[in-house]
C-alpha cells in the first residue's frame, strides 16, 4: 500500500528550477507539471535564468585571487600592526600594574573579584531566574511592540540591537526590559517555545575585547555567555548544551555585523 | 586546530564572486571580501569548530555588507556610473551574451534580500538550510523570496528592460 502523495508545493517548483529534485519526488512532480503546463513552462524559463546567470558570473570565480586577499597576506598584516603597538602596551601595563599594585595595598580599592565575562554570566542567570516565573508581567514591552522594543533597547544600550529570530529552534519572542548591570544597562529579550519554556538573551553594555562561547550549568539552567565588541551576552534556559548551543550561536550570528554598522556612524 | 588557510582559502573565490554580485564594483567588492576575511581570522577561534565554514564566511560578509549599505544610503549615494561595469563576457555566442546581460542588469533590480538568496542558492550552491542560516530567516522565508525573486527576474527578462507593472490580484 502506498501512502498518499504529498501534494505540490513552492518548494518542488524551487528545487525542480535548482536541479535538486530527491529522487522520491521527480515522478510526482513530472505528472503534476504535465497538468499544469504554464507553471512548467515558467519553471523551465526559471531555470534557463538560473544557468544563465551562473555561466555569467562564473569567470569571476575563476580569475586569480589578488594577493591582498591571501589568509597569509591578512595574517602578516595583523602581526605587523600588534608587534608595532605591544612596547608601548606593555609599558603601560606594567605601570598600571605598578600603579594599582600600590592602591591595592594601601587598601584604596578593592582587588578584582572575577573576569567580566563571568559577571555576564552571573547577571544573566540573575534576570533568568527573576523573570523566567514572571507570569503577570514576564515583559516590559511585549513582542507585538518588537520595533518600539527594539529601538528602545537599542538607544538605551547604545548600540543597534535586534530580537533575533529563534523560531528555527522553537523559539518565538515574547517581548523584552530593560535592566540595571552596574553601573550601565542591559536588557533581556524573553522567548518561549510551544511546551511554554522559556529562554533569555541578556545583552550588557559597557564591555571590553572578545572572549570565546563559556558555558555554565546552575541545576537544570544553563548559560552560553561571551562578550563580542564591547557588549556582554548570556543565553539562559532550562535547555541541554547542545540546544542552547544552536541557539546561542543564532544570536551570535544575527548580532554579529549589527554592532559594526554602529561603528561606522 | 584546523588550518585557517585550509579553511577559508577554498572560499575566496566564490565570496568574491557573490560580492562582486552585490556590489558591482571591483574594487569595493574586494575590499568587502578583505575585511570579511579580517574579521574571520580574528574569530576563528569563537567559530563553531564543527561548523560550516563557507556559511560562516558568506553570514559575515553578507552582514558587513548590509551594514556598509544602511550606512552609505544614510550618507547618500557615492556610486560611479563607470563603476558599474560587467564582468568579462564569457566567449558564448552573441545573441546569448545579450540576454546575460541583461539576467545581470535584471538582478541588480531586484531587493537586495531576493538578490541574496537567488545568488546564494542558485550560483554559490547553496542548500536552502543553508541560506537559511546565513540570512537569519526561517526556510520557509528563503522559498517564498526565492521564488518571488525569480518570478520578478523573468518577468523583467520576457518583458525586455521596462519598468515592473505590479500586478494587482
Amino acid at each position: 500500500m502506498t501512502a498518499p502523495e504529498r501534494p505540490i508545493g513552492e518548494d518542488d517548483v524551487q528545487a525542480f528550477v535548482d536541479g535538486r529534485v530527491p529522487p522520491e519526488r521527480e515522478a510526482a512532480l513530472a505528472a503534476w507539471f504535465d497538468a499544469n503546463p504554464q507553471i512548467a513552462a515558467r519553471a523551465a524559463l526559471e531555470r534557463q535564468h538560473r544557468d544563465l546567470l551562473r555561466e555569467r558570473l562564473a569567470p569571476l570565480a575563476a580569475e586569480p585571487v589578488p594577493a591582498r586577499l591571501r589568509v597569509a597576506t591578512i595574517r602578516t598584516a595583523r602581526r605587523r600592526a600588534r608587534a608595532r603597538w605591544m612596547p608601548a602596551a606593555a609599558a603601560v601595563l606594567i605601570f598600571a600594574a605598578g600603579l594599582a599594585g600600590g592602591w591595592i595595598m594601601r587598601g584604596e580599592i578593592p582587588p578584582p573579584r572575577e573576569a567580566p565575562v563571568a559577571r555576564v554570566a552571573d547577571e544573566g542567570f540573575a534576570a533568568y531566574r527573576t523573570y523566567v516565573s514572571e507570569v503577570a508581567h514576564p515583559v516590559e514591552v511585549d513582542a507585538k511592540q518588537e520595533a518600539h522594543l527594539v529601538q528602545w533597547l537599542s538607544r538605551r544600550l547604545g548600540r543597534p540591537l535586534k530580537a533575533p529570530d529563534l523560531s528555527g529552534y522553537g523559539y518565538r519572542l515574547m517581548g523584552g526590559r530593560l535592566l540595571p548591570a552596574g553601573q550601565g544597562v542591559g536588557a533581556q529579550f524573553m522567548y518561549d517555545d510551544q511546551a511554554g519554556r522559556r529562554l533569555t538573551l541578556y545583552v550588557r553594555a559597557g564591555e571590553s575585547g572578545e572572549t570565546a562561547f563559556r558555558f555554565r550549568q546552575e541545576g537544570a539552567v544553563s548559560t552560553f555567555y561571551w562578550i563580542d565588541q564591547g557588549f556582554g551576552f548570556a543565553v539562559t534556559a532550562a535547555a541541554d548544551r547542545s540546544e542552547l548551543l544552536a541557539a546561542s550561536e543564532a544570536v551570535y550570528r544575527q548580532m554579529e555585523g549589527l554592532a559594526t554598522d554602529a561603528a561606522g556612524h | 586546530v584546523p588550518d585557517i588557510e585550509a579553511c577559508v582559502e577554498p572560499h575566496i573565490p566564490a565570496l568574491r564572486r557573490f560580492a562582486w554580485a552585490l556590489i558591482r564594483n571591483r574594487e569595493e567588492a574586494d575590499d568587502l571580501v578583505q575585511d570579511c576575511l579580517e574579521r574571520a581570522i580574528s574569530r576563528w577561534q569563537l567559530r563553531r569548530s564543527d561548523g560550516d565554514v563557507k556559511a560562516w564566511l558568506f553570514t559575515i560578509l553578507r552582514n558587513l555588507h548590509i551594514s556598509r549599505w544602511r550606512r552609505d544610503r544614510r550618507r547618500g549615494p557615492v556610486l560611479s556610473l563607470d563603476e558599474m561595469g560587467d564582468p568579462p563576457a564569457s566567449s558564448s555566442q552573441p545573441d546569448q551574451t545579450l540576454a546575460a546581460k541583461d539576467v545581470l542588469a535584471s538582478l541588480n533590480e531586484l531587493p537586495e534580500d531576493q538578490k541574496s538568496v537567488i545568488l546564494l542558492i542558485g550560483v554559490e550552491d547553496m542548500s536552502y538550510q543553508q541560506a537559511a542560516d546565513i540570512l537569519g530567516v526561517p526556510v520557509g522565508t528563503v522559498m517564498s523570496r526565492l521564488s518571488r525573486g525569480r518570478e520578478r527576474l523573468r518577468l523583467r527578462l520576457e518583458s525586455g528592460r521596462g519598468p515592473l507593472l505590479r500586478r494587482v490580484k
